[in-house]
């Protein structure tokens, strides 16, 4: 007995299961950053002395990021709606320019990250850079994780656009939806860590 | 793998159709490994989530009991000289306990049958074998991520038990891990917050995959206010398990960090750990890590109890042959209790020098908790009203939970007030509350659903006589061990104390009780040997159940074999017509209209 729901909306929730369940993952993942977040205020608040993070940290990089990331969701969008437009080679050039764009993001990370500890400044070196370097590394990972999940739909997992076109475009739509949240987590460690 | 195969039968079979209809190929090749061991289908995977749960409730009992001669007997050699000589005299030299292995053995039981035997019995095994049943899905939304979510929790549970043969040993910082002692702590809770990661991961699958499948795949007919309360248990369980669990993993993460990269979240300025001063940067809030564990944790006892509530609910209107009294109050009640408890865990920490302003909000929320919780028990109370009870064996558990969870939950009301809490705080009486909500409590009804469901996993009956035995002892045993830690507790007896309060003037009055609690625990052991023996002997040698074998009107009893199809649950897909407990209808033939059986004539 099939599934239901798996490709097309059910009804009367107008959802197929996918993305409802990347919504209710998505839900989770704010609760996670919230933490975080909320940590961040905590320890703050509670310190003497807090640091402005634009004289640590290299801001001129941190906004080239914001730029990069931001595009690789415009063209994380483009790529969807190729596919909703029947456009497979487009598909492919817009989806390899996101994946293209969150290296560069890494690679930029990668030297801030290798400056820091080129002057001796680990996690341990202040609470300020302790919470820098957990809540950007744990963005960082998510940013490898939505790689692995784009290389994946941009090479071998293709394949489905020929026997089941209609799964393939949920498939970047969702991813799509990860990454937008990926992105938007970036937006606001960004002014939190560099600027405030 | 059904989700793969693109046939187009939808299920709408005529009825006519026989069980081969839905093998296709695909399935007449599936191997042993990927039939009981890598299967996607969420029965499969309810039991093995189910009889691994079992095994790692065993296991934390079997530590309790450990920990039981200690406190009874501190000081003096353990009487099994074998097993004394098989934990080593790293942990128990000449057969006496070390604090230290004492202190393994509380924080790993606690967190074992928390994380490791009631929730994913409760949520695992009970949530993903009967409620695509009840709701009349052919599985669980998404498959794959099914087994994903049980092998996660397999490794972390194998995690858990690696952590025992760590340099140093197991966890030994509480089940609560509160710092900073628990950064300073020894190997062991870096193995602990690896093994929790995996159980949150875990978690996190499977309540995504729970909440879509009850949303996505009801039934044709099934509206929200048809549902079986059992599945608007698990429904707001997993809206619990979703979003209170990241906060802990975010905890964990920033724990690990102060443990492997020097980090100082939890630890303050000027720490001195026996004489030296602390080489850390500092700066740290050891109550951030109280906050973002409690955030989880009070939303977790309701992870334990609601679903317990759904079991009991069922049984309850199947054995008194009656609706449930009040069935839009408990669903309105459990969305409620689910979106309060997110705003109430700070009453874990009156004593850590919060304001009266904060103190009075989290005192106030927690008074408004309990009343959803009454709501649940006095409705389920009511339910046996006029009702012709039979007393059966998974009913005696059930009608046991309604008063233990009482106890439980009214004992929990002086805790709520900061005045009382003063004195309650960390003593015995704290361990006695929780227990009677998730021992006496939950624990009860979980066995309840294990007796209510076997005949639907099986197909086959367990013994009444040997379930009549179990239950009795459980009930007594479980009573003479937890009523007294309220006295001793009331006493000011304080929890986690190696020689059980010994050298303290004030528990002289109440140690005899320790001997009780002991004797009673290691009795309650020997009662559970009666479940053990027919849980397996049933398997061959029960009486043969029919499908309906309770009689029941929810789908998974009316519309299923026992066992239910391998592949897709039902041979038509069910069509629902009416509310979950149309029992005892004036004027019906029978005493019972399924939810999936058109209107009578």
């Amino acid at each position: 007995m099939e599934i239901p729901y798996t490709a097309t909306a059910r009804p009367d929730t107008g959802l197929y299961n996918g993305k409802l369940g990347i919504w209710l993952f998505l839900a989770s993942e704010v609760m996670l950053f919230g933490a975080l977040f909320s940590s961040y205020i905590l320890l703050r608040v509670g310190a003497p002395v807090w640091p402005h993070g634009s004289e640590l940290l290299n801001v001129p990089l941190a906004t080239i990021n914001t730029v990069v990331l931001i595009s690789s969701s415009v063209t994380m969008v483009m790529s969807w709606a190729s596919l909703m437009m029947k456009d497979f080679s487009k598909y492919r050039m817009y989806m390899g320019f996101t994946i293209l764009l969150s290296f560069v993001f890494l690679v930029i990370k990668y030297f801030e990250y290798t400056s820091k500890f080129s002057h001796d400044i680990f996690p341990s070196t202040s609470t300020f850079y302790a919470i820098y370097f957990t809540m950007t590394g744990l963005h960082g990972l998510h940013v490898i994780g939505g790689i692995v999940v784009n290389a994946y739909l941009w090479g071998p997992g293709n394949k489905m656009w020929k026997s089941d076109p209609q799964r393939f475009t949920n498939r970047v739509e969702i991813a799509g939806l990860y990454w937008h949240f990926v992105d938007l987590v970036w937006i606001f460690l960004f002014p939190v860590l560099y600027l405030l | 793998m059904s989700e793969r195969t693109k046939k187009g039968s939808g299920g709408e079979g005529t009825g006519a159709e026989s069980a081969p209809v839905h093998h296709d190929d695909h399935h007449h090749e599936a191997s042993f490994w990927r039939t009981y061991v890598f299967s996607t289908d969420h029965k499969v995977i309810g039991i093995q989530y189910g009889v691994t749960a079992l095994l790692f409730l065993l296991f934390g009992f079997t530590l309790m009991m450990l920990m039981r001669w200690q406190l009874a007997y501190p000081g003096q050699a353990f009487p099994l000289q074998w097993l004394a000589d098989l934990l080593g005299p790293d942990r128990m030299p000449d057969g006496i306990m070390l604090p230290e292995f004492y202190n393994q053995l509380g924080a790993m039981h606690g967190t074992i049958m928390v994380f490791l035997g009631v929730v994913p019995l409760a949520v695992g095994a009970f949530g993903n074998y009967v409620m695509p049943l009840q709701i009349g899905a052919p599985d669980m939304a998404f498959p794959k991520l099914n087994m994903a979510s049980y092998w996660v929790y397999f490794a972390g549970g194998v995690t858990m038990l690696v952590s025992f043969f760590v340099p140093g040993g197991a966890a030994n910082s509480g089940w609560t891990s509160y710092a900073p002692l628990s950064v300073i702590a020894t190997t062991g809770q870096t193995v602990w917050l690896l093994g929790m990661v995996l159980l949150i991961t875990s978690s996190l699958l499977g309540s995504v995959n729970f909440i879509v499948t009850i949303i996505q795949l009801r039934a044709e007919g099934l509206t929200f206010m048809r549902l079986p309360f059992f599945v608007w248990a698990q429904f707001v369980t997993s809206f619990l398990l979703l979003l209170a669990f990241p906060p802990l993993e975010a905890a964990g993460v920033l724990q690990l960090m102060d443990r492997l990269a020097g980090t100082s979240f939890f630890l303050p300025s000027g720490l001195v750990v026996s004489g030296v001063p602390l080489d850390v940067a500092g700066g740290g809030s050891p109550l951030l890590w109280q906050h973002l564990f409690w955030f989880l944790a009070h939303p977790e006892v309701y992870v334990l109890i609601l679903p317990a509530m759904g079991i009991v609910a069922e049984v309850i209107a199947n054995n008194t042959r009656k609706p449930l009294w009040g069935y839009k109050s408990i669903v309105y009640a459990t969305v409620f209790l689910g979106f309060m408890s997110f705003i109430v865990w700070a009453h874990h920490m009156f004593l850590t020098g919060m304001g009266t302003t904060i103190s009075t909000f989290f005192q106030t929320t927690t008074m408004i908790i309990s009343v959803p919780s009454i709501v649940i028990l006095t409705a389920l109370l009511l339910s046996l009203w006029g009702g012709s009870i039979r007393f059966n064996t998974p009913m005696l558990f059930a009608l046991s939970f309604l008063p233990m969870f009482g106890i439980g939950g009214l004992t929990g009301l002086p805790l709520g007030l900061a005045p009382p809490d003063i004195h309650l705080h960390d003593t015995y009486y704290v361990i006695g509350h929780f227990h009677y909500v998730v021992a006496p409590g939950t624990l009860m009804a979980l066995f309840a659903g294990v007796y209510y469901w076997y005949p639907k996993v099986t197909g086959r009956t367990m013994n009444e006589s040997l379930g009549k035995i179990h239950f009795w002892g459980s009930f007594i045993f479980l009573n003479g061990v937890f009523m007294p830690m309220f006295i001793q507790g009331l006493a000011g007896v304080s929890r986690r104390l190696y020689d059980g309060g010994q050298i303290y003037a004030h528990a002289q009055e109440v140690l005899y009780l320790n001997e009780v609690m002991s004797v009673s625990s290691w009795l309650l052991g020997l009662a559970q040997i009666p479940f053990i023996i027919n849980f397996f002997m049933s398997v061959r040698k029960g009486k043969k159940a029919e499908a309906n074998h309770w009689q029941a009107t929810t789908l998974d009893w009316s519309a299923t074999t026992s066992p239910p199809l391998a592949h897709g649950n039902f041979e038509t897909v069910p069509h629902v017509h009416r509310g979950p407990y149309e029992y005892s209808v004036p004027g019906a033939k029978r005493d019972f209209l399924p939810q999936d059986q058109r209107a009578e004539a």
